[in-house]
This record gives C-alpha cells, structure tokens and sequence, in this order.
C-alpha cells in the first residue's frame, strides 16, 4: 500500500482506478468533453478515456477556456473522478471548483512518480491518499 | 489567507451557492499565488463573451451561474468584452443564425448577472476608467496591459472566469501586479530607431512580447504620441507574449518612479531593421478580401480620421471598423454611420473580427493596422499589415500599392 498526503482544494470521498501522465495536459483543445477522450496529438494519453479515472499530471496548460470544459465535463458525466496535480495551476483548480471535482496537489510523495495507470486509488477528504496495484 | 467575517460568510454560501464557489475559487487562487488577504476591487472588466471561444461548456456555465442567482456586486463597474458579433447587426457580417442564438443566449446569462456594459475591448473609452493605483480585475490581454501601464491602476492577467468571479464577489487576491515591488522593470528597451506610427508602436510591442514574454519593459527613446499609439503597443506587447505592464520614460505615470534604478536590468536594443523584421511575418500582397480596422476597438476620434481620409468617396474594397457601443452611439449623433454606410463602408459595435465565427465569414486574405489582430488571425487566414492610412487607401482603391510608404 502506498499513502500520500497533498494539500486539498477541492475535498472528495471517492476510490478509482489511476491513469498517470508525466506530461501536463490542455483541457481546451486537448480533450473532448462529450466523450472525456484524450485527443491532443501525439499526448502521451491520446485516444484514452478520462471519465471515471483517478487522473494524475503534473500541473495543466493551454487556454484559460479549459476551465469551462472541465466543467462541462462534470456536468455531462464524463469527467475523471479525482485529480491529482503536482502542482495546480488556475485554469484546472478553476474547472475543478466549479464542477465539483476532488482535487488535490503539493504532496509529500510526488503522485506522478509514485502511482501507476491502473492502480487502485482511495481519496479521503483530509487528503490523504491509499494507492495499491 | 486571512478573510474577512464579511468574505467568510461571502465562502459559506451568505450570498449564494454561486457566490461562494466563486469566492471559493478566488481564495484558492489567492492561496496559490500566497495573497495575504483579499481586495476590494471598484472595476471589473470580463472576457470570455463571445460564443466562438465558450461553445456550449462556457455558456452552460453562465446560465447556470445566472440560474443560481449569481449577481455583480454592488459598487462595481463592470463592463464585458466584445462578443463574436454585432448583436443587432449580425446579419451583416454574414452570421449564421445558429452561432447568433448561441450567442444571445450568452449575453442574456450575462444580463441575468448585471453584465451589460462594454462589449468592447477598449472598456476605458465605454466608462469604465479606473484611477490611478486602484486595485481592480480585468482580463483581456490589451485592456488589462492599457490599465496597468497608460492608467497605473493594478491588475493581474485574469481570465474570464477569474475576472467574472471578481465582478459577482467585488474582491481579487492580493498578489502580483497588485503589490508595487513586483511593478518594477525587469527589462530595458532601448530604442534606437524613430517610431513613427501607430503600427509601428505594435512592431515594437509585437518585439518586445516575441522575445521576452513576461518581461516588464521599460522603453527609452521612443514617444508615444496618441493614445492609439497606447492602445497599438499595449495589445501587441500582449498578443505576441503575456507583457501584462510595461514603463515609457518621461510618459507612463509609474516610469519616473523606477527611472533611476535601470542598471542590472537585461536590455534589448530595437533598431528599424528590427522593427522591419516583425513587420515581415505579415507581409503585404495586393490582393486582400477584407480590411480590418479596429483592433483595439477604433476611438471616437479615429474613426472621425478614418472618415476624412475616405472623404465622401465610396470604397472599391470590403472594410469594416469596430468599436464599442459607446462610441458607435456617439458617431451616430455625428452622423458618421451614415458617412460610412454611404462609403460601402461596414461600422460594426459589439464585436471585432479577432472572435469572430472567421469559419462562417469565409475571408481568406485580411488587411490590418494591428499586430494583435495579424498575430491572431494568421492561425486561420492570411494576414498583412499595414498603417492605418495605408489600409484606408487600399480600401479606396480595391488593391494594395506595394510601393506607398
């Protein structure tokens, strides 16, 4: 079992499966929110789903416009459970505040590195984190 | 982050579900960025307005912030920026009727929240004039970059949803721009050659952006003559790079303030091949299907110039002017619509062409003033730039003369 402890912005009670990438992502233009499929050229998580996942990137990028898909993402189902940054910047802790989904960052243990995609993932609302294959 | 009791009642939902997420997301950016505290902001501007940069996520998002009761504050000045079209002469412009229901629909969830003003990028020419060192929260790049350094009020880059945020809570973290030891230079600009037009104050902005993205300038050697001349290096600076404030010596109200602490400061020297070289990304041709004027939105008195130059004649070629409701009212009065409506001539308000629905106007090959509008539109078109004289001209005459000056 892995634990980590991050800083909360948005509080969630949720278990997933994780799908982790090493490079920041673009919600506006990167991802489709009808389907919650990666669709940035050439992304190391192009052509996956998002939607359900425990999704954990380093911090996000691109157009402050993100914020808006990440929550029509939210509205529409298709969004990831949980997200878990490196570091968070405005455009995803905005689209996270607004459509309601837990998301955590500065943790003790760096979440790129330490998870793995496919790992099991439970959320406490406190922020701690328990990770096991 | 130390709150209020007013702002933590404002976080714990006092004045609305709505409210408080937005102030939720205000405090967590305040964190982010370690605010000690949060501002009172007296102006808002807000962008994010037309439908062609929201699509259904953003506007979903305005009608269900407006549906949950969501209102700007009282004491805030809040003016919008412009939408993707004219929202009365849309069909004009050759608007699909799908995009102007989208788009009505967004100003109808803005209204529903108290935001009806502006529709221009040039908020500070439509009323909303912030005072010098007042804190207040403004997105879109040229305006906010105008605010901060031809006005000296303090702002950061907002985005739109940051800013409407500010305008429905009246409150911005304290950080960046808003603290004077992070408004000093971090560049110095020395200009060595005559700048002697408004497009050429974009070159040199469209430079200094290019090669220092975040860089605060302080420019040397260089008079800015007119505040369109503001309004051209502001929105270039901003276009080509994130320059949110910059210092003209002897001009901008801070630049005296920092003028005897240059020495350390990285320099950058600009001389007229340089700005010959910016000019080159846009090359001129003499075809074109359509000149643009009015990126930032044209002045009252520009577009009293645009007029003489065209004096009474009819145009050979498509030109449209944007500006902002406010001004568009006032050219009425002067009967300068009519003057242009009888030169051929399109005077849009509300909108520009930069968000525009540029798939539905079917224009290929577009004539500017303006180094933004080039910089943007060249993702979708071919773009040329020329001053503004020279655009009049090659509207009078259906072609470009290649060897005018």
């Amino acid at each position: 079992m892995i634990r980590l402890k991050g800083r909360v912005i948005v509080p969630g009670r949720v278990e997933g499966e994780a799908l982790v990438s090493a490079q920041p992502l673009s919600f506006y233009g990167g991802v489709n929110p009808e389907t919650g499929v990666v669709v940035e050229r050439g992304h190391q998580l192009e052509g996956l789903n998002l939607t359900g996942k425990i999704l954990v990137f380093p911090y996000g990028k691109g157009s402050t416009v993100g914020s808006y898909v990440l929550y029509a993402m939210a509205k529409r189902g298709t969004a990831p459970k949980a997200i878990l940054n490196r570091r968070v910047e405005p455009v995803v802790a905005a689209g996270c505040i607004l459509g309601g989904i837990p998301l955590l960052d500065r943790f003790n243990l760096d979440p790129v590195e330490t998870l793995k995609t496919g790992f099991k993932v439970r959320l406490s609302e406190d922020g701690r984190v328990e990770a096991w294959p | 982050m130390e709150l209020t009791k007013e702002e933590e009642a404002l976080l714990n939902g006092g004045r609305g579900e709505a409210a408080a997420k937005l102030m939720r997301l205000l405090v967590v950016l305040g964190e982010l960025y370690e605010a000690d505290r949060m501002l009172k902001v007296s102006s808002v501007h807000v962008s994010g307005v037309s439908y062609q940069n929201l699509g259904d996520a953003g506007l979903s998002l305005l009608e269900d912030l407006a549906s949950k009761g969501a209102k700007v504050r009282r004491n805030v000045r809040v003016t919008l920026n412009p939408a993707g079209m004219d929202l009365e002469g849309w069909r004009l412009m050759g608007v699909s009727a799908g995009f102007a229901e989208r788009q009505l629909r967004v100003y109808e969830a803005f209204k529903q929240m108290g935001l009806r003003e502006g529709l221009t990028c040039t908020p500070y020419e439509a009323g909303n004039l912030p005072a010098f060192g007042e804190h207040v929260a403004w997105a879109e790049s040229s305006a906010l970059a105008y605010a901060n350094s031809v006005l000296g009020a303090r702002t950061n880059r907002e985005s739109g949803i940051t800013a409407l945020a500010s305008a429905i809570t009246g409150r911005t973290p304290n950080y960046g721009l808003h603290l004077e030891e992070n408004r000093r230079p971090t560049l110095l600009v020395k200009v060595e050659a005559e700048v002697k037009s408004e497009v050429e104050l974009g070159a040199l902005g469209y430079l200094t952006g290019l090669s220092y993205g975040e860089a605060i300038p302080y420019y040397q050697g260089v008079r800015v003559k007119s505040l369109e001349g503001f309004k051209a290096l502001s929105s270039a600076a901003a276009s080509s790079g994130a320059i949110a404030l910059y210092h003209v010596e002897g001009q901008t109200p801070e630049a005296e303030r920092f003028k005897e602490n240059l020495r350390g400061l990285e320099r950058f020297k600009v001389e007229r091949d340089d700005l010959k070289k910016a000019f080159e990304k846009f090359p001129l041709d003499v075809g074109f299907d359509l000149v643009f004027l009015g990126c930032p939105h044209l002045s009252l008195e520009k577009l009293v110039w645009v007029a003489e130059k065209i004096g009474g004649r009819r145009v050979k070629g498509k030109l449209w002017l944007c500006t902002s409701r406010a001004v568009y009212q006032r050219a009425l009065e002067l009967g300068l619509t009519e003057a242009f409506k009888r030169a051929g001539a399109l005077l849009l308000r509300d909108t520009c062409l930069v968000v525009a629905p540029l798939r539905e106007l079917d224009f290929k090959k577009v004539l500017t003033d303006s180094f933004k509008a080039a910089h943007y539109l060249s993702g979708s078109l071919e773009a040329s730039l020329a001053s503004t004289s020279q655009c009049v001209r090659a509207a009078l005459e259906g072609r470009v003369s290649l060897d005018q000056a």
